[in-house]
């Protein structure tokens, strides 16, 4: 029991240590990234290659005065920074590193590279928690008592309750294929291959569902082309106009940590999490399990670099813009994808 | 244009004072708006943050010395600003300026407008998301920035042009450097129109957006690209020609439909058409003298001239009241094309959206400093 407590927030401990040192290191690859796609240097002063530059900026923000413009509520505008930074840390932990072939620590179990290992209810959970995020936002624009933050507030509540329900919709073909809610099981579900040598990603038979999940997750994130909550040049910084020092930290913090999330996703969901085929679906021991933690990690950063990538090359779509794609483009091919798959499945397809 | 626009329904409008400090009004604009939700209802331009007197200057000052105040009203592009200036003395007071000084103005001219359009290629990208576009233009006008400096010392106010000439000859090398330049500028502008011409994002974000029609564009009194992205064949280089602007080929380019789009595409051609001339006027640069023969004190007679030149925004023309014999202006008056332009704002918006707003103010390319004078 005990043993039990103590490795749970043991691998807590790893994951918000993990999460808060992936936030950096993303910052400082977005910048690098951008300069790179900009042709110019990027931070390059602070540590070797500029990679310092995260953490001085950390103490900037740590160090500076906590502004409260007037008029604001204060409980509010207090607490939505705060459940910004809660919602992006608390999704994390129904997400499987790696795998686990039954590894012991000093005799006892650690139950998988996941926080809450016997939670059946992965996928709804993270929806579950992750759509709470828009409150943050929505109650910082509110709060703040300044007319951009609340446009960005609005703007934000919209296109969020728009793809959820687009996102939502392709991942349930996943599942249906899977017949579980587990991200390891979707994990598994994917781990052969097809003739022999093409990995069994859910990516092929779900083509379109992957599309549409990818697009709706730059949306939930608040990421260009879709960054409408906080468009610099249209509403000045958005619904954290009035936010400073640390709270705007947190707000910026909880960013990188759904882009994290949103990756991490994307790469359980579609492109087969650690596995590459039947390669690494059930390695042995504690350097096969740690492989299969270093294919996922080097997964999940092909699809931040996408995130940076994208960014930095697109324009940004205009508020009824993106609410049309939403409902008149997204859910109608998530539905699509979804009868598709359904019919596959009714053929007794290997979906 | 029907009246101002009325809610959907009974619900309360909101106020925004959109600028003077926001990061999208290119300068100290503030547009009050009316706002249903995200629609513009209203949009009211209110100028003036910028006013320097610079007309009453005049006034105070030589001929000569005015030249620089002029630098300051489209700090974007100096050397247009000037010219319009020295072309209104010159008509003025019937001086004719040698070939080599009229090439060497039209050159400088060119590379600032270029330049100007260069900056607002990199602004309108960002005001609509595009980052990226900014650093690349950037490169290219450090290129210009970097001839002017090397001409005459200055990077921005550039006070290149006198009356009867230009004050300097140009350096050694710098014809070679402004050949290599514009032979490889061309294959820059393709550089930007692959990250945006065709970008769908891109076109929806103008396609369609701040549409002026050529009638409405005539009644407003536009110039320029807003005037030309509506179809209107109008250059003040071609039509009244001044310098040498005849002896060189280039062609005129119009868009059709007179939104932000077209707009776009005008100056995108603007910049090679810019390209061509400058290299026409660096192979045939006459020798000769720089400067005509006036004389130390300018003394204008008696009379009033308006001389205007084709600057990067439009018709930027020169209003001079002269006493006999009087060595300053006795009252100017700056027809700047941006102040002009900006009157359609209101009309361009109404209805749109903010984000449209945002978009009509970078395609009408305005610079507060010939606005606000």
């Amino acid at each position: 029991m005990w043993a039990d407590v103590i490795v749970t927030l043991v691998k807590l401990g790893v994951v918000l240590a993990v999460m808060l040192t992936a936030v950096p290191i993303m910052v400082w690859v977005e910048r690098r990234g951008s300069a790179l796609i900009q042709d110019r240097l990027g931070p390059n002063r602070v540590g070797p290659f500029g990679l310092l530059q995260p953490v001085v900026d950390a103490v900037k923000l740590l160090t500076k005065e906590h502004l409260t413009p007037e008029g604001v509520n204060r409980f509010l505008y207090y607490l939505a920074p705060g459940i910004a930074m809660v919602v992006a840390l608390s999704t994390f932990i129904v997400i499987p590193f790696g795998f686990d072939p039954g590894l012991e620590l000093f005799g006892h179990p650690i139950h998988g590279f996941l926080v809450a290992p016997d939670l059946n209810i992965g996928v709804l959970y993270i929806f579950a928690v992750g759509s709470l995020g828009v409150y943050g936002i929505i109650l910082a624009g509110w709060a703040s008592n300044n007319k951009y933050a609340l446009l960005g507030g609005i703007r934000s509540s919209a296109q969020m309750i728009s793809y959820e329900l687009a996102m939502t919709i392709s991942v349930v073909s996943v599942l249906m294929t899977t017949g579980s809610f587990r991200l390891d099981r979707v994990v598994e579900h994917q781990s052969h291959a097809w003739l022999g040598f093409i990995p069994a990603w859910n990516v092929v038979p779900h083509i379109l569902g992957a599309i549409t999940f990818i697009i709706a997750v730059f949306a939930e994130t608040n990421r260009l082309p879709f960054d409408l909550p906080e468009a610099e040049a249209e509403l000045v910084a958005g619904y954290h106009t009035e936010y400073s020092s640390m709270k705007f930290a947190a707000f910026f913090m909880s960013e990188y940590i759904n882009m994290v999330t949103a990756s991490t996703l994307i790469v359980l969901l579609y492109f087969g999490g650690w596995s590459i085929g039947p390669v690494l679906a059930h390695p042995q021991g504690w350097g096969g399990a740690l492989t299969s933690v270093a294919v996922f990690g080097l997964k999940v950063a092909f699809f931040l670099w996408f995130f940076v990538w994208v960014r930095w090359t697109l324009p940004r779509f205009r508020f009824d813009q993106l609410m049309a794609i939403g409902w008149k483009v997204m859910v109608p091919v998530a539905v699509l994808n979804f009868v598709l798959v359904g019919v596959m499945m009714a053929l007794g397809w290997p979906v | 244009m029907a009246g101002p626009l009325e809610p959907l329904f009974d619900l309360e409008e909101m106020e925004l004072s959109f600028g003077p400090q926001h990061p999208s009004t290119h300068g100290v604009l503030r547009v009050m708006l009316r706002l249903d939700g995200e629609k513009v209802m209203e949009a009211k331009p209110i100028i003036g943050y910028l006013h320097r007197g610079t007309e009453k200057l005049f006034e105070q000052e030589t001929f000569t010395q005015c030249i620089p105040h002029t630098d300051r009203l489209d700090y974007i592009a100096a050397p247009t600003n000037n010219q319009g200036f020295v072309l209104a003395v010159e008509k003025l007071l019937g001086i004719t300026v040698p070939p080599r000084a009229s090439y060497i103005r039209m050159i400088l001219a060119e590379l600032g407008r270029i330049s100007s359009h260069l900056l607002w290629l990199a602004t309108h990208a960002i005001d609509l998301g595009a980052i990226t576009p900014f650093f690349y233009t950037f490169r290219e006008r450090e290129i210009i920035l970097d001839l002017f400096e090397e001409y005459c010392g200055a990077r921005l106010t550039l006070n290149a042009m006198r009356v009867g000439g230009v004050p300097f000859e140009l350096p050694d090398g710098w014809v070679e450097k402004c050949s290599a330049f514009i032979d490889e500028f061309p294959s820059h502008i393709d550089e930007y129109e692959t990250l945006l011409t065709e970008n769908r994002i891109w076109k929806k974000r103008t396609v369609g957006i701040g549409v002026i029609s050529a009638e409405e564009a005539i009644d407003w009194g536009l110039t320029g690209p807003p005037l030309r992205g509506s179809g209107v064949k109008w250059d003040i280089r071609k039509v009244f020609p001044y310098d040498r602007y005849d002896e060189v080929e280039f062609e005129v380019p119009i868009g059709q439909a007179g939104d932000t789009y077209d707009r776009y595409l005008v100056r995108m051609e603007e910049m090679r058409q810019s390209a061509r001339i400058i290299r026409q006027c660096l192979d045939r640069l006459p020798e000769g003298p720089v400067m005509a023969k006036v004389p130390k004190v300018l003394r204008a007679p008696e009379g009033m001239v308006y001389a205007s030149v084709e600057a990067p925004k439009g018709e930027l023309g020169y209003f001079l009241v002269t006493t006999a014999k009087g060595t300053k202006p006795y009252r100017c008056h700056v027809r700047p094309p941006s102040f002009i332009n900006l009157q359609a704002l209101p009309e361009m918006v109404k209805g749109s959206l903010v984000a449209d707003l945002v978009a009509v103010i970078g395609t009408l390319d305005i610079v507060l400093g010939e606005i606000d004078r």
